[in-house]
């Protein structure tokens, strides 16, 4: 098989007292979605945070299309292409569309200084393509509906060309039109060969746009499969039993339900 | 989606969005206006407040309020405070608070004074730059200094800023165990207004019209760029209305200044020097924070700073520099207030914090972090000085003064409140 995008080996990180997530390895191929799932607390958000450079690893190591890199900033991870929606959508409220979207790397003027117009035109252009009737972009974000924000937070991860894209629970918020926005955009980025990351604590959210998911509990990672080789009730059993479809029995699957 | 789904979704969008066209028929007349010019209603409301309070003080003072010689008073005494709070806005914009300024101003006034009359050879033509590229170097220090505490060090900016409040005043003492330090430089005298400290009139007017013509330009030059770009323009006359308006200002501004004769002679004083340098900090200081990135991460760690850390800003390098501009507009204050007493006294800039930040707060910067505005800033320190000026003069006791300048304060925070509470 071709390199892994990226490849995730034995990851570490502790807070305090707590293994928040123990010797945990996955990958991603271009042009796939891995679904990571598990209960909330096992570990999931910490493992793809440090991916995105928002804290580093206490040990591991990540490598993207075969080299291995080190990310210990959000700055180092847009540098290697990976681009974050996080759950919270990380958006300045006080500021507006454009100035969101390029937050930390802002288009300039020949004498060094913003050009607000530029970004601007930028912004309409890619938030046009996401969201036709989204007129209202110099207001402030807080101004927004929860849709409209979350066009932005997506806008900002696709502006600058992203190889790898992190979604952590990209439809919580949302309504079903919304929803099924964001997973016509996930197959959409897919034919790109974009690799995705679909972090989610709901197996429904994620299984049907998957090609394969990485279940984890208490830390530990459970196993990773191909979606089209298991049942959803099999996943279920990884996230609920911490167990693998083979170790699974038929009664304990019966008494997900 | 099929197109139906979709358009189902758009019109959900357009009702939530608060700049949806059913809500706009439902502004009031101060929003449209506000709407129109790109100005803010609380800026807009606060000038409304800042006309009243002048004409109230005109008619109770018997018309003395609102003469030329008052007017010019009031710019030079609020000059001070003015520059420091352009620097209080990022601070308190950036969610922290700058306790220290007085203290500061102080200290650096001390430094300034001592090294120019006692340190330095006296009359030569280099002392009093050197000693305002010295206060200016100090300021700087002592803004990195607390900056390193608050950002590296994880102290919060009330407890840092407190003990800078101590330290820095005790360290104003020490400098000449409390002894004023005078006379300073005839030269340097002139920063800081007094009898010759103003430009006279053929260069305020020259001043005047070319910030005229300059803000006539750019504005120009803003619209044109954004109809190259096919984005929606302000109507022309709400774009000519605030050029009018704003030039009005200025000449206004000029013409008042111009009208002041220094004494025993009929030859116009013009803008006071300090007046100019608070000007000028103005003018740097919005193109800070409007036009530089800088300006831009100081807006988005007040709004959301998870996300702006999240977005790669470095956000405690940027808070380190948000405290050195602070320290160095303490010290260009220092220069003005030293100027202007003509001396370097221990106690000077003692209080000043509270007026710094309470200019800063009734000009429309939430203690809450991510708004505030430079202008507005310096529109809440006239009214300050305005309230202070206004009742030095109907002879108000100083403790009388506090009072009712407190109760302002409540005020202005209180309708800030309001005003929010109504929008959301």
């Amino acid at each position: 098989m071709a390199t892994p995008l990226v490849e995730m080996r034995n990851i570490c990180k502790r807070f305090g007292g707590v293994q928040a997530v123990d010797d945990v390895s996955v990958d991603l191929y271009p042009g796939e979605v891995v679904g990571v799932l598990g209960h909330n607390g096992a570990g999931k958000s910490p493992l793809i945070k440090m991916l995105a450079g928002a804290y580093p690893c206490d040990s591991g190591e990540v490598y993207i299309n075969g080299q291995k890199v080190t990310i210990e900033t959000p700055r180092d991870a847009r540098r290697h292409g990976i681009e974050t929606i996080y759950q919270t959508l990380a958006l300045a409220d006080n500021l507006d569309a454009p100035a969101n979207l390029f937050l930390g790397r802002e288009l300039k003027t020949a004498f060094g200084l913003l050009d607000d117009d530029a970004m601007e035109h930028e912004a309409r252009a890619v938030l046009h393509r996401l969201n036709p009737n989204f007129k209202n972009i110099k207001d402030p974000v807080k101004n927004l509906s929860g849709g409209q924000r979350q066009s932005v937070a997506i806008a900002r991860a696709i502006l600058f060309n992203a190889k790898i894209l992190i979604m952590d629970e990209p439809t919580a918020a949302l309504g079903p039109q919304e929803t099924a926005m964001v997973a016509d955009l996930i197959k959409q980025l897919k034919k790109e060969g974009i690799g995705i990351f679909l972090i989610s604590h709901d197996l429904h959210d994620v299984f049907d746009l998957s090609d394969r998911v990485s279940v984890m509990k208490n830390g530990r990672l459970v196993g990773t499969r191909d979606t089209s080789k298991v049942t959803k009730d099999e996943v279920l059993g990884m996230i609920i039993l911490g167990k693998l479809p083979e170790e699974e029995t038929a009664e304990e699957l019966a008494e997900l339900h | 989606m099929t197109s139906e789904a979709e358009a189902g979704k758009l019109e959900h969008d357009a009702t939530k969005a608060p700049a949806a066209r059913g809500m706009a028929l439902r502004l009031r007349p101060l929003e449209q206006v506000a709407r129109l010019t790109g100005l803010d209603t609380r800026l807009l409301a606060m000038l409304g407040a800042l006309v009243v309070i002048w004409l109230v003080f005109d008619f109770l003072t018997g018309g003395i309020f609102l003469t030329p010689r008052n007017l010019f008073n009031l710019a030079v005494q609020g000059s001070a405070v003015g520059i420091m709070a352009t620097g209080m806005v990022l601070v308190i914009v950036a969610r922290h608070i700058d306790l220290s300024v007085g203290s500061v101003l102080g200290f650096i006034g001390m430094s300034i004074a001592f090294l120019q009359v006692e340190v330095l050879p006296l009359g030569a033509a280099w002392n009093w730059p050197l000693t305002i590229v010295f206060g200016i170097g100090l300021g700087a220090l002592v803004g990195l200094w607390q900056g390193i505490w608050i950002a590296y060090g994880g102290v919060p900016a009330f407890v840092v800023t407190l003990g800078g409040l101590l330290i820095f005043r005790g360290a104003a003492f020490e400098i000449t165990d409390g002894r004023t330090v005078a006379p300073l430089d005839p030269v340097y005298q002139l920063l800081g207004g007094g009898i010759d400290g103003s430009i006279g009139a053929t260069a305020s007017w020259a001043l005047g019209l070319v910030a005229v013509a300059l803000l006539a330009f750019f504005t120009v030059k803003a619209r044109g760029k954004r109809t190259r770009y096919g984005f929606p323009v302000k109507p022309l006359w709400a774009e000519v209305g605030m050029v009018v308006a704003w030039s009005a200002l200025i000449i206004g501004f000029v013409m008042v200044m111009n009208a002041y004769p220094r004494p025993r002679t009929f030859e116009p004083r013009g803008i006071p020097v300090p007046v100019l340098i608070l000007l000028a900090v103005v003018v740097f200081m919005t193109f800070a924070a409007r036009f530089t990135k800088f300006g831009r991460y100081v807006f988005a760690m007040g709004g959301n700073p998870e996300a702006a850390a999240l977005s790669g800003i470095n956000v405690k390098r940027t808070t380190v520099t948000i405290f050195v501009v602070m320290g160095v507009l303490c010290a260009v204050a220092a220069v003005v207030t030293t100027a202007r007493l003509n001396a370097g006294t221990n106690s000077m800039g003692t209080l000043a914090e509270l007026n710094v930040i309470a200019a800063a707060v009734i000009g429309g910067t939430s203690l809450a972090g991510g708004l505030g505005t430079i202008p507005g800033a310096i529109l809440g320190a006239v009214v300050m000085q305005s309230l202070d000026n206004g009742m030095l003069l109907l002879d108000v006791s100083t403790s009388l003064r506090s009072i009712v300048i407190g109760l302002v304060l409540i005020a202005a925070v209180w309708f800030d409140v309001v005003y929010n509470r109504g929008r959301r």
